[in-house]
């Protein structure tokens, strides 16, 4: 399940063949950008059927945040 | 539920006005780096868009629609009885654009006309009117007139807002024949969600001032805009549409007892290619059933599905076909509709 969630994230960020640890703060990445985030939600959509707002967004930090948001 | 259904009234024809001026997206480098527009316009997949230039408005652009339409339908304009003009873009204030429209286009002083404001939803809920309007009433024909320059709107310094938008007009006129069948409509609106794409200050809740018309920096990206220009939340307005539009459209199947499948096209209004490729996706619709002008008009706010329709689907609404369209945006406001187009005539794209 974790691994499946780092290869989605990495292909969100375009960030395949790097190393993306849990407790990266994902807005610290080169990548993150409002590009970036469209491509995130269509994966959460997609792999997850979740929409999550700014609002709610804000309060997920780390690569793990995100991932307990959509495996709770 | 706003669930509703009309017979009896139809399209006659279609026609669109688009100015001159192409702007090519990736030389648009004005206030950005080259390659940081590439990036976008790469991902948003804008190419071209249409810039009026600072004289014309979106009614001078439905003005040259309309002429267009009605000269090659042979109109008698004594037999249009109803005039409805959609934009956010309005000449003025104060009178209606609707009311100009009607003494320019040598339209009787009998014609009922107003102004009608909702943004990239505006053509699905404007022809759920003229349709109802039409249908319980002995009028004749009726022109609904759809303009908007949203590029007046936005600043060409938000990189959020800069490379998407277009201007355009249109002209549809509508007729009651009993050869169109059942149409079907859904709206919907959630103003909880205003803030998402708005203009916040120049209207009467925030009145144009001094500070108003100041150029600020408003986030840690640097993007630039005034009070008075519009501003968009791209992120949670892709959100709403990836959760709310696929319901609606299963909803208006269901109550046109309509097969998705069976529908000939599926004209979404025309956001950006990235959010109009995965709505596709996600609806698994027939891409080739998908026609698309995004690439090379831009997002035309509510212009963006008449626009698709006489720019892509010219020659082929003469026999019967259903199409279903979808506008979603500013409001947060939704609409659907499932209806039949027959001999319609669409006129050649005019460029004023």
């Amino acid at each position: 399940m974790e691994e499946k969630f780092l290869e989605l994230f990495k292909e969100v960020f375009e960030m395949e063949g790097q190393s993306v640890n849990f407790t990266d703060n994902f807005r610290d990445f080169d990548e993150w950008d409002s590009l970036t985030h469209l491509s995130l939600i269509a994966m959460l959509d997609d792999e997850y059927n979740m929409q999550i707002e700014e609002e709610e967004l804000k309060k997920l930090l780390t690569v793990e945040d995100l991932f307990k948001k959509v495996n709770y | 539920m706003a669930l509703l259904k009309y017979k009896g009234v139809g399209i006659r024809g279609m026609a669109a006005a688009v100015p001159s001026k192409v702007i090519n997206n990736y030389e648009y480098t004005e206030h950005f780096k080259k390659e940081d527009v590439k990036e976008v316009v790469d991902k948003i997949g804008i190419f071209e868009r249409r810039f009026t230039d600072d004289k014309t408005t979106s009614s001078d652009l439905c003005y040259a629609a309309a002429e267009k339409l009605l000269n090659d339908l042979d109109v008698d304009r004594t037999e249009i009885e109803l005039l409805i003009f959609i934009s956010q873009t309005p000449d003025y204030r104060m009178p209606a654009t609707s009311v100009i429209l009607q003494d320019r286009l040598g339209l009787p002083i009998t014609t009922l006309a107003f102004d009608l404001s909702l943004g990239c939803s505006a053509f699905v809920y404007g022809l759920s009117v003229v349709y109802a309007y039409m249908e319980k009433s002995g009028l004749k024909k009726a022109l609904l007139l759809n303009g908007e320059t949203r590029t007046k709107v936005y600043s060409a310094k938000d990189r959020m807002t800069a490379f998407i938008f277009g201007d355009a007009g249109v002209a549809a006129l509508i007729e009651r024949d009993k050869k169109y069948d059942e149409s079907y409509f859904s709206l919907n609106s959630d103003g909880s969600r205003e803030s998402l794409i708005k203009i916040n200050a120049g209207g009467y809740r925030n009145p144009s001032t001094v500070e108003t018309l100041k150029e600020k920096v408003v986030d840690e990206y640097g993007n630039i805009r005034t009070e008075e220009q519009g501003y968009m939340n791209g992120a949670d307005v892709f959100n709403f549409v990836i959760r709310e539009i696929p319901k609606d459209i299963k909803r208006i199947c269901k109550y046109a007892d309509k097969n998705k499948d069976d529908l000939d096209y599926y004209v979404f209004h025309q956001a950006n290619n990235y959010i109009n490729s995965y709505l596709g996706k996600k609806m698994k619709f027939d891409k080739t059933k998908i026609p698309a002008t995004i690439h090379k008009y831009g997002n035309t706010s509510s212009v963006s599905i008449p626009l698709t329709i006489v720019s892509e689907l010219k020659n082929n609404l003469i026999e019967e076909k259903e199409l279903l369209l979808c506008g979603f945006g500013v409001g947060l406001s939704w609409a659907s509709s499932i209806l039949k187009f027959k001999d319609t005539h669409i006129s050649d794209i005019v460029e004023v």
